[in-house]
């Protein structure tokens, strides 16, 4: 089995988000980045396919150089060679087009990539590449498992989950669940200097159409004074938290 | 510019998402002069779209469309745009709506803007405003293809009002073929995770003890939210360490997060303040935790929470 598992490099959960040129761009300035953490699950995942069943795992990025130290920990955690798209994206669209030209040309029968990458929130590559190649596709998948060409994943649905039938080639948008916290695996100093040595080949892009732009970026407003409401007036209370906060 | 919005059902109803994304688009197509066309599937209750500024109604009927299919609803949406001509689709922000809407995106070759939280700046070019950065920024997006898709996220336009004269037509798709099905769904009623929790109930020590934490589990059950706890709560044993939150427990990040009986001490806080909306409940007005909050109500935990706990059920019953 031929897997791709699709590794977006963001910035650690635990960044200060800034922005530069007027607004216009993410400040890098001082921030950490790393796999995005749903890639995570899935290139543990990938991981246990390879050990149990066998498989070849080889990760791709669409990037510019500085996404390269991210490429070299997914290759010290296990996996076999990296592809990067030497490009600086600039929407989900452009990045399953990238994307979507790998695929076809490796012949891949899995793609491995996370339900949402936690800069840009899109939501939208792994769905977008699996229309491009005409893959099956399963979103929020918390459970794989395959056998010969069938696939039986499990989606997480609003309020519980459901188990889906299906076949290679097949696209999942993965997260947490896929593997437990537990499972994920800290580069040790072996797979480091192995990583080294392991294939990271950089294409050109084939394309540079995309749908979007960001036209400025803006962060919320500053938390204002607690808001009291009397005990004997509770409906105040389920009014705001409903029309206000719109959290129930 | 036609807008068509997909409103998704369950059981043969609407969901209520549906009628915020009527309200949302009704907006739209008044600002613009233009009409909303709704599409549902197996839904039964779709003309009361129109108390929410729809003018029409595409229902499609078909059994082989119980169990959701991206690809199969993806395409009727598709179709249906299509159809209508439509430049603008708006979609909700379910696990279904992610699932069809980069589907529908690549069909139908329109962008695709996600976590959309207002109405747009502008229409030709779309320039709208959506979330970012997990809700640490917003991204005013520019939409640079001829047609869209808006996904926008749940609650953050609400339900308006709008009697509108509404037509209903039935529309009969071609429906591809799915190489997935499901097999199974397994709706869980049980336990909701802290992690995983839109909503988390915490007490503290204000509650006295174990037996009291009737009035934590109650409230959380309304509101289909995970329970928690402050530190000193499970190192005393009152609830299990799983559900400590805080600088050395769980952290918290939920859209809401209601502490009671909990002070608000610095390791308390530094766990939880990532949630977006946070009420307190403490009898103490100078509690630390009511200026790092949202909303307070000063007050008896034993008092306040059962009340608020009914009243809850009443919003709850007449908002499902
Ligand atoms: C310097 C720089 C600047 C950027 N500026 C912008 C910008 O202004 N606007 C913008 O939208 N994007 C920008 N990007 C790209 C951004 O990081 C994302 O790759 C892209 O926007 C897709 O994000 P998404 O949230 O739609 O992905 P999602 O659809 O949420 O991602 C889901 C999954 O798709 C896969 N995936 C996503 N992106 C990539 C990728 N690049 N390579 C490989 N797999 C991937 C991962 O498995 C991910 O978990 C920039 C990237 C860089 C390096
Ligand atoms: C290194 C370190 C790490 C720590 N990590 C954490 C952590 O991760 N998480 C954590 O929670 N704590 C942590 N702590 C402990 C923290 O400092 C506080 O001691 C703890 O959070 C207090 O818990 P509490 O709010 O439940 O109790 P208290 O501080 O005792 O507060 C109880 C509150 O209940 C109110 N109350 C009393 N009766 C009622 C009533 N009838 N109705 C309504 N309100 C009432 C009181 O006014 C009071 O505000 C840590 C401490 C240290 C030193």
């Amino acid at each position: 089995m031929k897997i791709l598992v699709c590794i977006s490099h963001v910035p650690d959960t635990t960044s200060k988000i800034n922005f530069t040129d007027g607004d216009t761009k993410f400040d890098t300035n001082g921030v950490q980045f790393v796999i995005n953490p749903n890639d995570e699950f899935g290139l543990t995942r990938a991981m246990w396919f390879k050990e149990k069943q066998g498989a070849s795992v080889t990760i791709v990025n669409v990037g510019g150089p500085e996404t390269e130290p991210t490429l070299r920990k997914a290759l010290a955690i296990g996996a076999d060679e990296a592809i990067r798209i030497n490009a600086t994206p600039t929407d989900g669209f452009f990045v399953a087009k990238e994307l979507a030209k790998v695929v076809s040309e490796g012949n891949y029968d899995l793609v491995i990539a996370g339900r949402e990458s936690i800069d840009y929130n899109g939501g939208m590559v792994p769905g977008m590449l699996a229309t491009f190649t005409d893959a099956n596709f399963v979103n929020m998948c918390i459970g794989l498992e395959i056998e010969g060409t069938s696939a039986t994943a499990i989606r997480e649905i609003d309020g519980g989950k459901e188990t889906i039938s299906t076949n290679l080639p097949l696209v999942v948008g993965c997260q947490k669940g896929i593997v437990e916290e537990k499972d994920l695996r800290i580069p040790n100093m072996r797979g480091i200097m192995m990583a080294r040595k392991k294939q990271l080949t950089v294409l050109e892009p084939s394309t540079s159409e995309s749908h979007t732009k960001i036209a400025s970026f803006e962060k919320p407003a500053a938390k204002g004074a607690v808001k009291l409401v009397d005990k004997d007036n509770l409906d105040e209370l389920i009014s705001l938290l409903h029309n206000e906060a719109k959290v129930i | 510019m036609s807008i068509l919005i997909y409103t998704e059902s369950e059981g043969g109803k609407l969901k209520k998402t549906a009628f915020e994304l009527a309200s949302y688009a009704s907006a739209i197509a008044t600002q613009q002069g233009s009409s909303v066309t709704a599409v549902a599937i197996n839904a039964n209750d779709a003309e009361e779209l129109g108390n929410y500024g729809v003018h029409k109604v595409l229902t499609v009927s078909d059994d082989s469309l119980n169990n959701f299919s991206a690809k199969k609803y993806a395409s009727i949406i598709q179709q249906t745009a299509e159809k209508e001509s439509a430049s603008l689709v708006i979609v909700g922000s379910g696990s279904n709506d992610k699932f069809l809407a980069p589907i529908l995106s690549a069909k139908l070759n329109a962008a695709l803007v996600p976590n959309v939280v207002e109405l747009p700046e502008s229409i030709s070019p779309l320039k709208v405003k959506r979330t970012a950065f997990t809700n640490k920024a917003f991204a005013m997006t520019e939409v640079d293809t001829e047609k869209a898709i808006i996904a926008l996220s749940k609650n953050s336009f609400g339900l308006k009002e709008n009697s509108t004269a509404v037509t209903s037509e039935s529309f009969s798709p071609s429906i591809p073929e799915d190489a997935s099905s499901v097999t199974s769904t397994d709706k869980v009623s049980g336990k909701v995770a802290i992690a995983d929790a839109e909503i988390v109930v915490s007490g503290g020590r204000g509650l006295k003890g174990p037996e009291n934490w009737n009035l934590i589990e109650n409230l959380a059950e309304v509101l289909g939210a995970a329970t928690a706890c402050s530190k000193p709560v499970s190192d005393m044993g009152w609830r299990p360490h799983s559900e400590h939150v805080g600088q050395t427990g769980k952290p918290v990040a939920s859209n809401l997060y209601i502490a009671v009986g909990i002070s608000g001490a610095i390791q308390h806080l530094a766990g939880v303040n990532s949630s977006k909306v946070k009420v307190v409940i403490n009898n103490d007005a100078d509690a630390p935790f009511f200026k790092a909050a949202d909303y307070g109500i000063v007050g008896d935990a034993f008092e306040v929470v059962p009340k608020l706990t009914e009243k809850l059920k009443e919003f709850k019953a007449n908002n499902a």
